[in-house]
């Protein structure tokens, strides 16, 4: 396993593009630090964020981890390209000559789509802690560690969302193809749901469409604003009742290790199948 | 003798084209092998099923023994298909020692085997700023890395300059005179019969001839000969019970053997029937004349 990690992160090292991506990754990361700062007005209020209550624990989980988790496209773009690469520098066909297997060649680029999500996670954890201690109301240990399965969720959203892109790469074996592909797919799913949701009531919409890629990792992390402070007031005010299950559940998780499963499958049975 | 490679009935189809059909032959440790065919014939196809890059329609092959997987067997095997491929973006050394980590070998030897294809004083730039003559010559510098029990070359030459012809040529000669076991697939025949002990020729995806490069044909080779009787030089031959054929073509006399003469015997011959020669050579027939011959006798 460590030589297989060994020989992608090799490839990595050495391209410039891979290198550069990933470290924007990882500042614009660090940059959730400086939402902190963001203040705006609201008619007659005025709002700081910070003091909204984002940056309490255990809610600084949910809301650091779906942040962090809609800038998973700059990765997206070293996954699907660290895939097209193989093909368009033919390297792939060396590669298997000099004596990779094909299992040992997807499961390489599997391992490293753990390693970034892994890494991507940690780092997230390590941030979360260092602002929620700076910002929290609340510091006690019980506190702080309650919720902390968004850091499971986010990570199983990476692996999903990687593994997605990395089984485009190997069906379509072009990195933009496969992004306009991902991207095709997205608009795929939420016409579905609103033809279901028209068709048929809501809740069956939603029982239907949970079981679809993109939507199940969605579901791992739900929109973590409607539990602000100034949300929850405005609609209390307006006697709006906003009953939004936001909690991870079991399931989620399970639909999307199944589609893990699938995607990292999938892509070494068409590689397995197709001629070099 | 040990066995390095073995073919049996390898087959592959392209939906309704046969690539390859049914081609079954061995290859033995210490020989230099040539695979001849037209463009087309089915040799890269042959070489990308054996080198694990092609799926097999039917049929199966072994390497060694036979007692381990293709894709670690593959580790002591060295080869270049078709166009050297590489990461563009990595120097040569960098390239060569990803090679080293999927081959599980010690990356020390990367300087011995750039220095064997010159290219040492360039190791330090990237792939993409390499000329395809020096790209193809790191190809066979990654091919040795592991100190291959064999060597697959598949057309090294195709598309290169005659110096770069003339230095991969050197290079492959280099290698099989320090006893290293080559399979090189070629169109160009000069190529094989200049480093080939061995030649395997298929056509159409099926073989037409596995063996020694002498035992190719059974022919005992050609007389070539002129002299000023030439009217009875022709009829003593078409009397004489070892000739085939003789052809006449601008005052030079073929005549093909059909068993074993030795040129003093016919000269002698000749002599006391009053025919004095003024050029005579006893040849055989050349790789190029023989791959013809076998492939037009199948049209």
């Amino acid at each position: 396993m460590l030589r297989l990690l060994t020989i992608e992160f090799y490839k990595l090292k050495h391209s410039r593009s891979s290198k550069v991506l990933s470290i924007a990754y990882f500042v614009i990361l660090s940059f959730i630090a400086l939402i902190a700062s963001i203040e705006f007005n609201l008619g007659d209020f005025q709002i700081r964020i910070a003091d909204q209550g984002i940056f309490n624990f255990p809610f600084i989980w949910h809301f650091n981890t779906w942040v962090a988790a809609t800038l998973k496209f700059f990765l997206a773009i070293v996954i699907v390209s660290m895939i097209s690469n193989e093909y368009s520098n033919r390297t792939l066909k060396q590669n298997l000559i000099d004596g990779l297997s094909k299992k040992e060649f997807m499961l390489s680029k599997f391992y490293t789509v753990i390693a970034f999500a892994a890494l991507s996670t940690l780092f997230i954890f390590v941030m979360t802690l260092i602002l929620g201690y700076s910002f929290s109301d609340y510091t006690e240990f019980s506190i702080v560690t309650r919720e902390m399965e968004f850091l499971l969720a986010y990570f199983f959203k990476l692996v999903g969302f990687f593994s997605f892109c990395l089984f485009l790469g190997v069906l379509v074996k072009r990195s933009a193809f496969a992004l306009g592909f991902l991207f095709v797919w997205w608009i795929f799913e939420n016409i579905l749901y609103g033809i279901l949701r028209w068709q048929t009531s809501a809740e069956t919409a939603d029982a239907v469409i949970q079981f679809f890629p993109l939507e199940s990792m969605k579901n791992l992390i739900n929109l973590p604003f409607q539990r602000l402070n100034f949300i929850e007031t405005a609609a209390n005010q307006l006697q709006a009742d906003i009953q939004i299950d936001y909690a991870v559940h079991w399931y989620e998780v399970a639909i999307v290790s199944v589609w893990i499963f699938l995607f990292i499958y999938s892509a070494y049975a068409l590689l397995k199948k197709r001629d070099l | 003798m040990e066995t390095i490679l073995t073919l049996n009935n390898l087959t592959k189809h392209y939906g309704k084209v046969k690539a390859v059909n049914d081609l079954s032959f061995t290859i033995e440790k210490g020989n230099v092998y040539g695979i001849l065919g037209p463009n087309g014939s089915g040799k890269s196809t042959t070489l990308g099923m054996v080198l694990n890059v092609v799926n097999a329609t039917s049929g199966a092959f072994q390497w060694f023994d036979g007692s381990d997987t293709t894709h670690n067997a593959l580790k002591k095997v060295g080869a270049i298909i078709e166009r050297p491929n590489f990461y563009p973006y990595m120097t040569a050394a960098q390239n060569l020692e990803l090679v080293c980590t999927i081959k599980d070998v010690d990356p020390g030897k990367i300087e011995e085997k750039l220095e064997i294809v010159h290219l040492l004083d360039r190791k330090d730039s990237k792939f993409s700023t390499f000329s395809l003559g020096m790209k193809q010559r790191l190809a066979i510098a990654s091919a040795l890395l592991n100190d291959p029990e064999i060597l697959i070359l598949d057309e090294p030459t195709n598309g290169l300059d005659p110096q770069g012809i003339h230095q991969i040529r050197e290079i492959i000669k280099t290698i099989a005179s320090g006893g290293t076991t080559i399979l090189l697939a070629s169109h160009l025949l000069d190529e094989v019969e200049k480093v080939c002990s061995h030649v395997v020729i298929i056509r159409k995806g099926v073989k037409l001839y596995a063996g020694p490069v002498d035992e190719l044909n059974a022919s005992h080779g050609f007389f070539e000969l002129r002299c000023e009787k030439q009217a009875e030089l022709i009829s003593v031959l078409e009397s004489h019970q070892d000739f085939a054929s003789i052809k006449e073509e601008n005052g030079l006399v073929t005549a093909f053997l059909k068993n074993p003469l030795t040129a003093e015997e016919l000269n002698t011959l000749l002599f006391t029937q009053g025919i004095v020669l003024s050029h005579m050579v006893k040849r055989k027939e050349s790789l190029e004349e023989q791959f013809l011959q076998l492939t037009a006798n199948l049209n």
